[in-house]
Parts: C-alpha cells; sequence; structure tokens
C-alpha cells in the first residue's frame, strides 16, 4: 500500500532479513531495493537515496555483516548510522555575534513554508535566553503580512519593526537595523516575503539585503512535507543567496519528513529547528540520530526518555516510589503521576515517539488520542473535585460524596464510580509487582514516576 | 511584485513549467536516445525518472504497467516511439470530466480546504475575482479566525476584486462565520459563496472535526446549492500530498483540487498520482500571484508541457 509509512516498510523488510540468519549479497540487495523504494516513497531525494543505498551496500555486503551474528540488527545498525551521517552527526544551533554585539537574522523560503510564523518561534525562544530580539516586517508582498508578524510579535512580548508597505525591504531592514542599534537589541530578526527560487527578481532582492545590510546568518524555512523538489529550493537559495541553516516546519504532520535528508545532503547545512505545531512555542532543536532512528521506526523513544528524565522531578518520583512500595498510592499521587505525565507532552506526543506507532498513520487509527487526552482532563477534575481526606483516603467515598464530587467535577457519577474502581485495580496491582514502578537498582527505567 | 502580461494559459503554463520540463524532458530524452533496446534497465530508468517527477511509487508503476503492456501488443521495438505512449498514458489517466465546473454556473458554495501555507486564501482571493469578473454575485466567508491577520489578507483580497466577505474576529468560532456567511449569500442573493477556512494538518482530530461541523452547517444553512468542495495542495509537496487529500475526503466529499505554486520547479508529479490513486480530479492550478494566475486544469496541455509536446505557443 502506497500510504504505508516508510518505518514500517523498513521494519517488514528487516523482518525478513532477520529471520534469515546470515547475509548473502543477493539478500542485501533485495532489501536495499525495499529501502530505495520506502525512501523515495518517503519524498527523499532520488540522487539522495541512490547515493545512501549505494554506501550502505557497500559496507553491508562485506564481512562485518556475512560474520555477524545478527544480520538484521547489522543492516539495521548500517542503515542507520549511513542517515546519521548524512543527516549530519550532531545538533547545531543558531550562531550569535559575541557579546551584546546586535546579529541580524535574515528568514527566507517558498510562500507557505511558515516563515512569519517561525520568525515569531524564534522571537520567543530567544526572549527566553534573555536576547533582546527585534523583529523586522519585511514582506510587503502578500496581503496583511506585516499584520500576522505584528499580531505574532505582540503574543510573544516582542518589539516589531514596520514601516507599512510602500517602501523597498532593503530600506525596511536597513532602518530595522538603526533602529536596533539605537535601542540596544541583541538579535533583529527579518522576515522576508515568500518567494520562489526561479524568481529572479525577487531573489535579487535577498541578496540586496544581504548586501546592505550585515546579515550574520540566513535561516531557510522549508516545509517537512517538501517533495524531490527539497534538492532545486535548498540547493538555489543557498547558491544564490547562501544560508546557514535550515528550519524543518510542519513536521508534526504525518509527513515522513525525507526531505530532512534530501536537504542536508546537498547543502550541508544544518537543520537548526523544527515546527511541531501551530503554538507559537512549538520550535524544537532538531537531532539528526533522532530523525534518523524516527524514519527508521525505531520511534523517537531516545526523545521520549530525555523528555521524561527533564521534566520529572527526581525527588517527587523517589517520594512516589516510596509510597507506592509500602502501598500507600492515593488520589494525589495519582494525581501527581499524571501532571507528570502532561509535562512530556501529553498523550498524543508520548504516543508519537512510540516506535511503531509514530509518524501518525497505519498502526493506530482507532486510539483517538484527543478523546484520550480529554479524558486526563476530566480525571482530574474529578480528583480536584474531592477533599483532602478523601485523596488520601479513598475508603471514605460514599454514594453522597461521590454524587457531590460529580457534581463539582461536572461528570456524571458512573465516571467518578469507574475512576475510583480504576484506582483501585491499579493500587492493587502495584502491590502485585513492587520491582515494577523503577524498583531495580541504577536503572533509569523509563516508566519511572508514571501511573502504569 | 510579477508583471501582468497575457500570456495566455500554454505560455504561462510553459513558462511555469520550464525548469520541470526541462529535468523530465532531458531525463526523457537521454533514455529514449541512450537505450537500443526496450528492456528492464530502460524501464527502471524510466521508472525513477517519473519518480523524480513526483509522481509517486504507485502511479508510476500504474504508468508502467500500461505502457509495457501497449508496447507488448504493438510490438514496439524502438524506445523514442515509447515516448508518444508513455504521454498517451499519462494524459488518459488525467482526463478532467466536462461537468467538472458546473458550480461556475449555478448557485452554489465552495468550500476550501487544505493544510497550512498552501495558498488557501490567495485561491480564495483569485476564484472570488475569476467569478466576478464572469458577472456572478460573489461573497466570501473568512472562517480562518485562527491565523493571525488571515481576514485582514482576504479582506485585502475581497477589497481588490470588489466582492462582498463576512469575516469574524481572531479567535472566533468558525462555524458561526459560516452560519453568518449562509444568511448574507441567501439576503444578498449571491450566485457562489466561498468559503476560506484555516490552515490545518490532516493529523490533526479535532482540527477535522471542525472542518466536520463547516460542512454540515453548510449543508443545513444553505441546503438546496450545488456542492463544491476544493482541497489546495501545495504543488511542491511530495507523496504526503496524497494522504492529505485522503484525509480531507473523509470529512467532506471533496469534488476537486487545486495545485498551487506550478510555477516553481516542482514537478506537479503529484497531481498524476492524485489522479490515479483517488480519481479525484485537478481543477485549477495556480502558476502566479496575480488574479490570472489561477487557470483551469488542462490534462492535456499539462502532459504537453511536462513533456514538451509542443503544437503551438
Amino acid at each position: 500500500m502506497a500510504f504505508d509509512s516508510l518505518s514500517e516498510k523498513l521494519q517488514n523488510v528487516f523482518r525478513n532479513l532477520r529471520s534469515k540468519g546470515r547475509l548473502t549479497e543477493d539478500d542485501v540487495k533485495a532489501a536495499l531495493k525495499e529501502v530505495k523504494m520506502a525512501l523515495l516513497e518517503a519524498d527523499v531525494n532520488f540522487k539522495v537515496v541512490k547515493q545512501f543505498t549505494k554506501s550502505v551496500q557497500e559496507r553491508a555486503i562485506g564481512q562485518d555483516v556475512m560474520n555477524g551474528l545478527n544480520p538484521g540488527q547489522m543492516v539495521i545498525k548500517i542503515v542507520n548510522e549511513e542517515m546519521v551521517k548524512l543527516m549530519g552527526s550532531e545538533t547545531t544551533e543558531l550562531a550569535f555575534r559575541p557579546g551584546k554585539e546586535l546579529t541580524v537574522i535574515m528568514m527566507v523560503g517558498l510562500q507557505g513554508a511558515g516563515k512569519t510564523t517561525t520568525t515569531a518561534k524564534i522571537a520567543g525562544k530567544l526572549k527566553l535566553k534573555g536576547k533582546k530580539t527585534l523583529l523586522a516586517a519585511c514582506d510587503v508582498y502578500r496581503p496583511a503580512a506585516i499584520e500576522q508578524l505584528q499580531i505574532n510579535g505582540e503574543k510573544q512580548g516582542v518589539e516589531v519593526f514596520t514601516m507599512g508597505d510602500k517602501n523597498k525591504p532593503v530600506n525596511i531592514a536597513k532602518a530595522a537595523v538603526e533602529h536596533a542599534r539605537k535601542n540596544e537589541f541583541n538579535v533583529l530578526i527579518i522576515d522576508t516575503a515568500g518567494r520562489l527560487h526561479v524568481d529572479e527578481d525577487m531573489m535579487a532582492e535577498l541578496e540586496e539585503i544581504k548586501e546592505q545590510v550585515d546579515v550574520f546568518q540566513t535561516v531557510l524555512v522549508v516545509d517537512a512535507m517538501t517533495g524531490q523538489d527539497a534538492v532545486n529550493v535548498a540547493g538555489t537559495f543557498d547558491e544564490k543567496i547562501g544560508i546557514d541553516g535550515v528550519i524543518l516546519t510542519k513536521l508534526d504532520g504525518d509527513t515522513r519528513g525525507g526531505a530532512a535528508l534530501s536537504i542536508r545532503a546537498v547543502t550541508g547545512k544544518p537543520i537548526l529547528y523544527v515546527g511541531m505545531g501551530e503554538k507559537l512555542s512549538d520550535l524544537e532543536q532538531f537531532y539528526p540520530d533522532r530523525m534518523a532512528s524516527r524514519i527508521l521506526g525505531m520511534g523517537d523513544v531516545l526523545s521520549m526518555i530525555e523528555k521524561a528524565q527533564e521534566n520529572i522531578d527526581e525527588e517527587k518520583a523517589k517520594e512516589l516510589e516510596q509510597k507506592m512500595r509500602k502501598n500507600e498510592f492515593d488520589f494525589d499521587m495519582y494525581l501527581e503521576s499524571m501532571s507528570q505525565m502532561r509535562k512530556m507532552g501529553g498523550f498524543s506526543s508520548l504516543l508519537g515517539m512510540l516506535p511503531g506507532m509514530g509518524l501518525g498513520n497505519g498502526k493506530m487509527p482507532d486510539i483517538d488520542t484527543d478523546e484520550a487526552e480529554k479524558s486526563l482532563a476530566r480525571t482530574e477534575a474529578i480528583i480536584h473535585s474531592m477533599t483532602k481526606k478523601e485523596r488520601t483516603n479513598p475508603s471514605l467515598l460514599n454514594p453522597s460524596r461521590k454524587q457531590r464530587i460529580a457534581k463539582g467535577a461536572g461528570v456524571d457519577i458512573s465516571e467518578v464510580n469507574r475512576l475510583v474502581k480504576q484506582f483501585e485495580q491499579m493500587k492493587k496491582m502495584m502491590k502485585k509487582m513492587p520491582g515494577m514502578m523503577g524498583g531495580k537498582r541504577g536503572k533509569r527505567g523509563m516508566f519511572k514516576g508514571l501511573p502504569f | 511584485m510579477s508583471e501582468e502580461k497575457k500570456k495566455g494559459f500554454f505560455g504561462r503554463l510553459v513558462e511555469g513549467l520550464t525548469k520541470t520540463r526541462d529535468n523530465i524532458v532531458s531525463g526523457i530524452d537521454s533514455i529514449f536516445s541512450g537505450f537500443s533496446n526496450i528492456d528492464d534497465d530502460f524501464y527502471e530508468e524510466l521508472e525513477e525518472i517519473l519518480i523524480m517527477g513526483d509522481l509517486g511509487v504507485h502511479a508510476t508503476e500504474q504508468i508502467l504497467d500500461t505502457l509495457r503492456q501497449k508496447v507488448k501488443e504493438q510490438h514496439i521495438k524502438e524506445p523514442h516511439e515509447c515516448k508518444e505512449l508513455l504521454i498517451e498514458s499519462i494524459k488518459e489517466q488525467m482526463q478532467v470530466e466536462e461537468t467538472a465546473y458546473r458550480f461556475e454556473n449555478e448557485r452554489s458554495v465552495v468550500l476550501v480546504i487544505g493544510v497550512n501555507g498552501v495558498g488557501k486564501t490567495t485561491t480564495v482571493g483569485k476564484l472570488a475575482g475569476k467569478l466576478k469578473s464572469q458577472g456572478k454575485k460573489v461573497v466570501i466567508a473568512g472562517a480562518d479566525t485562527f491565523r493571525a491577520a488571515a481576514g485582514d489578507q482576504l479582506k485585502e483580497w475581497a477589497n481588490r476584486s470588489g466582492v462582498d466577505m463576512i469575516g469574524g474576529t481572531e479567535g472566533a468560532d468558525p462555524g458561526s462565520v459560516v452560519y453568518d456567511a449562509t444568511a448574507a449569500a441567501k439576503a444578498r442573493n449571491a450566485d457562489v459563496l466561498i468559503v476560506d477556512t484555516a490552515g490545518r494538518l490532516h493529523n490533526k482530530k479535532n482540527l477535522m472535526n471542525e472542518l466536520g461541523k463547516i460542512n454540515r452547517i453548510l449543508e443545513k444553512e444553505y441546503p438546496d446549492v450545488y456542492r463544491e468542495t476544493l482541497v489546495v495542495l501545495d504543488a511542491t509537496t511530495g507523496q504526503n500530498a496524497l494522504v492529505q487529500a485522503k484525509e480531507f475526503s473523509e470529512v467532506a466529499e471533496i469534488t476537486g483540487i487545486v495545485l498551487t505554486k506550478m510555477d516553481g520547479t516542482a514537478k506537479g508529479g503529484i497531481a498524476v498520482a492524485i489522479q490515479s490513486e483517488l480519481s479525484v480530479p485537478v481543477k485549477y492550478i495556480g502558476v502566479g500571484e496575480t488574479i490570472d494566475d489561477l487557470q483551469k486544469f488542462d490534462p492535456d496541455e499539462f502532459v504537453n508541457a511536462l513533456f514538451d509536446v509542443r503544437e503551438d505557443s
């Protein structure tokens, strides 16, 4: 089926390999043919695919694989390594001029890639880092583009420099730099109009801005869903304007993100951030190694572990664990563990990171994550409607108390009953397996502190 | 801004597709001349070139199967003879039915949907201008109440083409905007009501539900008019465009596709894939930024331009 995800495809290929034991040259070739088709379906550029499969083949057909104990694993390892190699081996961030000196960043890209939104997102990120940031609205072409930046800038609490749509972008940019210098801004981000890379006049406009204004970083914004054309777009922008990094947007869709691989391979420029949603906070660091494993279908387990470690308060987790062992689990803890899970990005993002569930299609059409998150919210409301005593001592809950709680939470009493029942089952379960919740020494179990 | 030269559809398309043609044609030409036999290597090369054009694996296979069959039936030995056959089979796949533009001549409501950044608002603006110039009374509804300043953008288009616009404030319920718009369309006796919606990724359940709601409001409040639902797709989008079209068709009955940004180097081959896999015709293509740059999709000219078979210019 054409809509199967790359991950699934690759997994299927390697499932066959695993069962065969040792690899022959024919096996590798057959597998790589599938890999090639899968990558093409994922919109990885054809030339990149060719180069990729070639290098994997060279490495795979040979001793390390032939003599390997687990050929399937070995091929996965090689494919993964080569993909990481293609995407650049480490995380790169936006560069800034030293000290308080003004850093000028110019955002460029095709129409609809998400430049204006991304500009505002970066501004928010920089604000958190304590940099005084100014945004310059240089898209004088698209109707209401300036207003869009103004509104988003206001939401982020960042100043936006505009001169309306009657001035030349290069003049606006120059004036913005002046304004930034005078008012001691650390960073100026220039939002430019979307343009086609084949539009000579529009490309010349960018060149002129870059010439007249001391642009330190030029960032290309690319839609992650871009197809084979990604290499042309990225290649031309890099050739004509010179780019320092790439931001991939709309990665929260179910696209397989082959463009990431292509762009990196063709321009050699790092991917700095990825846009993961519509909210102005949804801009995340790009991790090449994780992207590779995500494409490979190992899920982004790494990312999940890290998220969990970042967000879960170690102290609280320990306390929780202690209580669980003593079987003192109560509703307060239930609530606590739930909110910790929330911090990790809620159900949908957690599920998305698990192998076989990622990249959104096929496997889990029936799990309605929105629904799941709603029910989490209801559960929270129910617990919040309990008194302190009731939370620590659930056996107090008689029908009249439950009735009150249901009213307070705005739910049906049957939901309260269900929650209490679930809670009791969970308590029982925990009693049965005390070792499960991170009990083993030294192991950083990833489900430590989770309610199940 | 881009100049407003009248070049006609074919001229614009050829201009817009130059790069596309350069890529595909140079590939195909070299193959047609570089091979002396029609063998597996030949087909493999062909397959790769079509995939490079974003046609997708599935559509490519279908096309090549047809080609193989024809080559066999007609005892074709020369690779260059394959070229005509290839063009024919793609054309076959891309035919648009004659009734495809019925909404232009009837009292109708056109719902325009798509993911973020594909050019929905621009398409709505162009379409409104087009219909208005045909003497139609057009009302547009700005149901994108999410993106900052989307309403302002649409308002600008409404002013340019001189049509009425019903909008809502940022954050307002899109459903209420649509409801008001149907009332306005009825009261003003509009020929066509065009509804612009917020961009939404097709895997966001709640946003897709919202779209379902808009669809239901139209069904209920404006029942006796012809329904047209256009999905706007960015031609630079790869295979994900298929998934998008598929997902959107689950919340609203899609009747056509608008392919935008066809003036770049994007191959536009995804159009072939969509037609082949979903049987939803491409009805319009966007080849530039002015109102005239929204054109009816013509499969013959599209494929000819793609393969550089110039009949006239």
